[in-house]
């Protein structure tokens, strides 16, 4: 009999400003077991009266220790999402249990290429794949594809940017939905056919595709993949609606 | 934890209990309620032509039984509305689908006394496995519509198994039929991590809960 996923306390060492709707949150979680990339985690909030909430949140870093890192998007009227961004403080402490899924993970052992599709906070498990890439010196071909809707939304594109200049065989391409910034080169556009046939081109036909967004993306980029003639079981997608509070 | 953990300033908002529309409880444990229909899946949504679609029967029956679209949709059917809840943690509350129930399903097959569990296999891939009780006298249908209109692909159109009183990963999309088994054998999710019987009122989300 497999023993359950406990529950445990983590508390919460280092809060960051990504965008102005998404924060970052790391926890120090004794007895945390260790994860790999593209899982994530549930996290229960429980009142005084005993009245309680839970959440999952894909987890946004690499295995490291007792140290785990999400990233939340707060949700306009979200319980979870607005009590982690209004209330949280450093030293809190949060009840959490994971980690939790085994399919839309990606270890660098699993090798490549590797094709990296995300929209919004769609890019959150893929950062744990890109933060693991890096930790553990992969040279992996790899490619992300990045939807947001303006460049102040692009989560983590700092970081991104220190990635991509790395020369690790790491390229990180951006579409801006919205809005562009003057001069802007990138793709100005919703993820399409044509854009993902560009993008995936130079990983040629052996490539394996992880896909995570809202719905709409998430159908498009996985059905032109699958025109392309990529295999579904190289297409593993994971999915962010509007529910995600 | 022996202790019930309090997080620091965490009110959250609620209905009062027995406040008019007050429907915490039919929301299972952990779960909180949606109004929008949230799509999962964990690759391509496959996009089966009905021409080449088919529903199938097999296993442990005295013949195997397979209808076509036209001859599936010949079947006696009716409207249920459910409430679902998926493990991801959203419930929605009265879904109204239509489709043929399981029991109808299996009037027309002669089981094999051994027969005790289901997997309901789809195209893609994907399995789930049921025991044969938790699908009979009315608990699991193959459902074709959605809120009167035909079952979207990206929500497992042309058809998908519903088992209301279960995780939503054990209702397949795009189902194309039941396996008959005499023992149990761990599906798509149930092999990755989630719990084996996933019944969410006792909150079985993962291996060992």
């Amino acid at each position: 009999m497999v023993s359950a996923i406990a529950w445990r306390l983590g508390t919460v060492t280092d809060i960051t400003d990504e965008t102005t709707t998404v924060r970052s949150f790391r926890l120090d979680v004794p007895g945390w077991p260790g994860h790999r990339a593209g899982q994530h985690l549930d996290l229960r909030l429980t009142a005084e009266d005993g009245y309680s909430v839970e959440r999952s949140y894909s987890i946004a870093s690499a295995a490291d220790g007792s140290s785990v890192d999400i990233t939340v998007e707060r949700i306009p009227d979200g319980e979870v999402s607005a009590f982690l961004h209004d209330t949280v403080v450093v030293g809190d402490r949060l009840e959490l249990r994971g980690p939790i899924g085994g399919y839309f993970v990606w270890e660098p052992a699993n090798g490549g290429p590797l094709l990296l599709v995300g929209g919004g906070s769609g890019v959150v498990p893929l950062m744990a794949m890109l933060r693991d890439r890096m930790r553990q010196a992969s040279t992996v071909a790899t490619r992300l594809l990045s939807s947001s809707r303006h460049l102040e939304d692009i989560i983590y594109r700092e970081e991104l940017d220190r990635l991509a200049n790395a020369g690790d065989g790491l390229e990180v391409i951006h579409t801006l939905t919205r809005s562009q910034p003057v001069g802007w080169t990138g793709y100005a556009r919703r993820i399409d056919d044509r854009m993902l046939a560009e993008v995936a081109d130079p990983l040629g036909s052996s490539l394996r595709a992880y896909i995570c967004g809202p719905t709409a993306l998430v159908e498009t980029a996985a059905n032109a993949l699958s025109r392309l003639g990529l295999p579904p079981d190289r297409i593993r997608t994971e999915r962010f609606g509007p529910t995600g509070t | 934890m022996t202790e019930r953990f309090v997080t620091r300033g965490f009110v959250g908002r609620r209905t009062q209990p027995g406040q008019e529309g007050d429907v915490s409880s039919r929301v299972p444990p952990g779960q909180y309620l949606t109004t929008d229909f949230p799509v999962l899946s964990a690759g391509p949504t496959p996009h089966a032509p009905l021409d080449r679609w088919s529903f199938s029967i097999e296993g442990l029956v005295a013949s195997p039984k397979t209808w076509r679209w036209d001859e599936f949709q010949a079947l006696p059917a009716r409207d249920w509305t459910v409430d679902i809840s998926c493990v991801t943690k959203w419930t929605k509350l009265d879904m109204r689908w239509r489709g043929v129930s399981v029991d109808t399903l299996l009037e027309s097959i002669e089981l094999r006394p051994e027969a005790a569990f289901v997997i309901a296999y789809s195209d893609g891939g994907y399995t789930t496995n049921l025991p044969i009780g938790d699908v009979l006298n009315g608990q699991a249908f193959v459902a074709y519509e959605y809120d009167g209109r035909p079952l979207s692909p990206e929500h497992g159109g042309p058809a998908r198994l519903v088992v209301p009183a279960r995780y939503f990963w054990k209702s397949a999309k795009w189902v194309r039929g039941l396996r008959i088994q005499a023992t149990d054998e761990p599906g798509f999710w149930e092999s990755l991590g989630y719990h084996n019987r996933g019944d969410q009122w006792l909150e079985e989300r993962y291996s060992g809960d």
